[in-house]
């Protein structure tokens, strides 16, 4: 207790913060002794995934292996279900703006953002589990413990967006990262995904020592790492000499940077996400993102908003950076996996391009579109999973090729959740960019809108590409017969070198070809242009189930409005 | 009139489009067809029905058949449709068009695809959902939206490079978008912060254009320059056009007669509703501008398609003149000029659209577009030539045809106010005369080759596809009174409140070119609310 003791200061003075009186005395009432007030429904989702992840350990310790198929997968969605129903709860509970105080000795915020996020994390973890099941089975690789690993990260991200400090945001984002490490380099017999374990792990580590100095530097310079008593100093005083403080700040927004993948904190992405898992994949995009971002945005619109003259020019600078070199980089991918790694740095982008706005529009943009491109996310790598085949031995662009003719159900729900990356109109990715945007227009800020948009239309030429891939016959099927054949030397700069891919095909697809390969080198090309096997794809149930909630909500959440308005909601509670 | 048929018109589509994609696989070949044209022919009866219970007359120059419902609560985003004069007639050819493009099909053997017949459907929803909407949200929604279905459409021709077309066709109007996208967004939060307190910020156009009318004229101008970029693209306006070649002669019959019928109307459209009704007196500002963009397309595209090998190339040229004559129309800000830009839309869906049916004709006979491997088809198959050469005098403009009034009503309008504009424009309508002419003359005239000498002259299934087109054209052209009727009224209500506006601004042709169908000047125009008060009031002070 003696840091809470030491570091509280004028703790109870922040009741102008707080709406309720009554918890804030209650938390002074506590302050030196060792007791310490738990209000276990603040908690409650962290308590969920962690004993969840604890009755998975125990549990197969004492079951026979391998007795029960799809009981680890069947626990954690429920767990991850549990979850998402408590937050809902605790949404409803919070709706009476006294229930929304600051507990647990002052470290936990209980409020509509905490219940958002624990919502998000559990519909995470339930998709998650429900698209690894399969891929572990298949890879041979199934067991128990991914699946602890998966809930206790999404417990971690749960306290990372529930933080009232930086030090319980530390704590959180250490097991998060400990467990996305570990999930990273899961895959035993694939060199590639325990080279990205190390990765991640030796990157991963080096950011986190950068967060916790910058953490350091902001306790240095206002003698607190609570964000409420930082925020209490800041406006009480002012800072003539800020280099402390602007330099910790960097560095927590390096540190955050680097969990959500954005530019120039990016380059350990595309490896980890070409290496790791794919269902894991489509998991971490998801959870880490939105899990570094509910730390951000809760760092420097609580802590420190009286500051926002110097963050935001930063903030502006990465998500231009994100945006553009997420985009670009996209188009010249030739592993879809890689593709996709830049895609989730350019989308990153504009969930900074919500944050640097530094409103309480840009807040509930950033919500609002972490939320939904969960589901895009998710769903997209589950598909990926599928088209790769029994060790990932194909990822590269042509792995996807063919797709509408091998399922054409899979193609639509995969078209669906491109367009929405892209940021099509009636999905729920146009509808966080248009809230994104609108809240950097409400600043003023034309030019950050334009360039967001101009990038959101290069990479849709990244997701146009491998959606034409899909739809390139993967069959070599005969001409048709009334197509002019062998007129004017259409011969395609690459032919096919795929197994049985005669000449025909590259007449009927030559352009399809050329166009979805332009850009790519000639070692790409022709990677890319290996047609995959024309059987039919079996989706596995839970997969296929996962998929279409995944396409569902993005349909759902693009066209009505219960989400948009969850995500209105928030942040209405903490007066800034 | 308590039936949303609106919502009904703008659902139809996209509920047939459902039912073809849920279709079994086993259902019979045959049904997703006659499901696709029945429910297009059910929306020519709803658009006609709309038509004719359409009030004309001054008192109607508002909205009619409006339908509201609240969508995005939070953001002041309603469901909001309702059709005027102006957005009337380009309903109708939409539902006029689709149906027969549907009917053609993208390669000459087996069945309409299904997937072709769906994303028809599909863009015919959007693209009424974009000439009837009166939310500026829900009017980029569906204006955005008709890229997808546009995409595949292009996707399912059978040219060479489509896949190149379709993806250039999609990135140029998705990168134009994103003007209108911030564009958008910031009429409407510049609007909402000057909305008296307590009144809620709202996307929809009375709000917007009452609201933006009075911002600072430098944000108008630049706003206004957001809108155009995007409508310029879709429209498109030299020297945004570099998409359009490709994609019109990519696609298939039916993809060519909606892209070029319907889809270019939609930045025509853009630019009339979005643009000059939101932001007037920055459209007077940068009518130079516009009308010169508009002249150097018509001049412009008429001699490109002159130089042009390739039929369906040549048409594909002819419709950018046929959009800078459109401009030339609308920014000539006269009650004759924006009717007659108005009536040009039309005329242009019909004749434009019918010559990309007669050319795909022609390429099911001869599987070329190539002017050199015509020639000669008159003799051989009359009929053919005949309807061609009607739709083609259509274009050109000739006087009992609807080409001619459209014609005429713009270059008249716009002689008023810019007068060199005008004079320029003109030599268009000459030299369209020329390129469409020689064409003809190459393919059907002359001797027939010996691989022509063996084609077929149009079946029943053609006559009958062509028949409504060819009926629309003589119509309008014999007796354009119920056309004008009611475009008129609308076009008055918005050239008063451009001069309202924009008081400065004198238009002689109000005062003077009354003869036949305008409204006496003193009378007090009803428009919807909002702008009510205040346009009318504007006219009415004047003297």
């Amino acid at each position: 207790m003696t840091i809470f003791a030491g570091t509280a200061g004028p703790g109870c003075t922040i009741s102008n913060l707080v709406t309720s009186e009554a918890k804030v005395s209650g938390l002074c009432t506590a302050k030196g002794s060792l007791s310490i007030p738990v209000e276990y429904r603040s908690i409650a989702p962290v308590l969920i995934l962690g004993v969840a992840a604890l009755v998975l350990l125990v549990l197969s310790a004492t079951l026979p292996k391998r007795r029960y198929p799809g009981l680890w997968a069947g626990l954690t969605a429920l767990a991850g279900i549990a979850t998402t129903v408590d937050g809902i709860v605790q949404w409803a509970n919070l709706d009476n703006p006294a229930n929304t105080a600051l507990t647990v000795g002052g470290q936990v915020l209980y409020d509509h953002f905490s219940a958002f996020f624990a919502i998000l994390f559990g519909c995470a973890t339930t998709l998650g589990a429900a698209i690894s099941d399969s891929y572990l089975s298949r890879e041979a690789l199934d067991g128990p413990e991914p699946y602890v690993l998966m809930l206790a990260c999404s417990a971690g991200a749960v306290l990372m967006a529930e933080a009232a400090g930086l030090i319980t945001l530390f704590l959180g984002l250490e097991v998060l990262s400990i467990s996305l490490y570990t999930m990273t380099a899961y895959h035993r017999r694939r060199a590639a995904s325990g080279e990205a374990g190390l990765k991640y792990f030796i990157l991963g580590s080096f950011s986190s020592a950068v967060f916790i100095y910058g953490a350091a530097l902001v306790y240095g310079a206002t003698g607190s790492t609570q964000y409420f008593e930082i925020f209490q100093f800041l406006t009480g005083t002012v800072v003539v000499h800020d280099g402390v403080l602007l330099a910790g700040m960097a560095l927590l927004v390096a540190g955050l940077g680097f969990k959500v993948a954005a530019v120039p904190f990016h380059f350990w992405a595309p490896d980890v996400y070409q290496g790791a898992p794919t269902p894991f994949v489509g998991y971490m995009a998801a959870v880490a993102k939105a899990a570094g971002f509910a730390g951000l945005l809760r760092a420097l619109m609580l802590a420190l908003p009286t500051q926002v003259s110097s963050w935001r020019p930063a903030i502006w600078v990465l998500a231009v950076a994100s945006v553009l070199v997420g985009s670009v980089m996209a188009l010249v991918q030739a592993d879809l996996k890689r593709l996709l790694a830049y895609s989730s740095i350019s989308q990153a982008g504009y969930v900074l391009i919500g944050l640097q706005a530094g409103t309480q529009a840009g807040w509930s943009a950033a919500s609002f579109y972490l939320f939904t491109y969960l589901f895009m996310v998710v769903g997209t790598f589950a598909v990926v999973g599928l088209t790769q085949g029994r060790g990932e031995v194909r990822n590269d662009l042509g792995s996807i090729r063919g797709l509408g003719q091998r399922n054409p159900w899979l193609a639509g729900g995969m078209l669906v959740l491109l367009l929405a990356q892209a940021g099509v109109p009636l999905t729920s990715g146009f509808l966080g960019k248009w809230l994104v945007i609108s809240a950097v227009i409400g600043k003023g800020q034309y030019e950050l809108a334009l360039i967001g948009m101009v990038g959101a239309a290069i990479a849709a030429f990244a997701y146009l590409r491998v959606a034409l891939l899909m739809y390139v016959p993967a069959a070599p099927t005969p001409a048709r017969p009334g197509q002019p054949r062998g007129e004017g030397g259409g011969e395609p700069a690459v032919a096919p070198t795929g197994p049985g891919a005669p000449s025909g095909l590259a007449e009927v697809a030559g352009d399809l070809e050329a166009l979805a390969t332009a850009g790519l080198g000639a070692t790409a090309t022709a990677v890319a242009l290996r047609a995959p096997s024309t059987a039919r794809l079996r989706v596995p149930r839970a997969t296929a189930a996962a998929i279409a909630v995944c396409v569902a909500f993005t349909v759902f959440a693009g066209v009505s409005t219960p989400v948009l308005s969850l995500a209105h909601s928030i942040g209405l509670t903490w007066s800034l | 009139m308590s039936f949303p048929i609106l919502d009904v018109v703008v659902l139809l589509p996209l509920g047939a489009a459902l039912a073809i994609a849920l279709l079994p696989r086993q259902a019979p070949m045959a049904l997703p067809k006659w499901l696709g044209l029945g429910s297009g022919v059910v929306e020519l009866g709803f658009v006609l029905w709309t038509v004719v219970a359409f009030k004309t007359g001054n008192n109607h120059a508002g909205f009619q058949f409006t339908s509201r419902e609240p969508w995005f609560g939070p953001l002041g985003i309603s469901w909001y449709l309702g059709v005027d004069g102006i957005s009337l007639f380009l309903v109708a050819v939409t539902a006029l068009l689709f149906p027969i493009a549907m009917a053609t099909r993208p390669s000459p053997e087996g069945a309409l695809p299904r997937s072709y017949l769906g994303w028809m459907l599909v863009l015919e929803s959007a693209c009424m959902a974009s000439f009837l909407s009166l939310d500026a949200f829900l009017f980029f929604i569906a204006f955005e939206v008709t890229l997808v279905p546009g995409y595949f459409v292009i996707l399912g021709g059978l040219g060479e490079r489509r896949a190149y077309a379709a993806t250039k066709f999609f990135l140029y109007t998705f990168a134009g978008s994103a003007f209108l996208f911030v564009g958008i967004l910031a009429t409407y939060l510049l609007v909402a912060a000057r909305l008296p307190a307590g009144s809620p910020a709202s996307f929809d156009i009375i709000t917007l254009a009452r609201g933006a009318m009075h911002l600072p004229l430098a944000d108008q101008e630049l706003l206004l320059v957001a809108f155009g970029v995007a409508f310029a693209v879709k429209m498109p306006l030299v020297p945004f056009h570099t998409w359009m070649p490709d994609a019109y002669t990519q696609a298939p019959t039916g993809g060519s007669m909606v892209l070029s019928g319907i889809l270019f109307k939609l930045g025509a459209y853009g630019i009339l509703r979005w643009g000059i009704f939101l932001f007037p007196r920055a459209a007077v500002d940068l009518a130079p501008l516009a009308l010169t963009l508009g002249a150097v397309g018509v001049v412009w595209g008429s001699v490109v398609a002159a130089m042009q090998r390739d039929l369906k190339r040549l048409v594909a040229y002819g419709t950018v003149a046929g959009v800078g004559f459109i401009v030339v129309g609308l920014f000539g800000f006269t009650v004759q000029g924006i009717t007659g830009g108005v009536v040009e839309m039309v005329n242009h869906g019909l004749s434009i659209g019918g010559l990309f049916l007669l050319v795909g004709m022609v390429w099911e006979r001869r599987r070329t577009h190539e002017l050199d491997q015509l020639g000669g088809l008159q003799t051989v198959a009359p009929v053919l030539g005949w309807v061609f050469m009607a739709v083609l005098l259509s274009a050109v403009g000739l006087p009992g045809l609807n080409g001619f009034i459209g014609e005429l009503l713009v270059l008249l309008g716009t002689f008023i106010t810019h007068r060199w504009w005008a004079v320029v424009a003109t030599s268009g309508a000459l030299l369209g005369a020329i390129y469409l002419l020689w064409a003809y003359q190459r393919v059907f005239h002359g001797p027939a080759k010996a691989v022509n000498a063996g084609i077929r002259d149009m079946t029943w299934g053609e006559r009958a596809a062509i028949a409504p087109l060819l009926a629309g054209i003589v119509f309008i052209g014999v007796y354009p009174q119920p056309l004008l009727s009611r475009i008129q009224p609308a076009v008055d209500h918005l050239v008063a409140h451009i001069e309202y506006a924009d008081p400065s601004l004198k238009i002689p042709s109000s005062g003077q070119g009354h003869g036949t169908f305008a409204v006496p000047a003193n009378q007090v125009v009803d428009v919807p609310a909002g702008t009510t008060s205040s346009a009318a009031a504007g006219r009415g002070g004047r003297p």
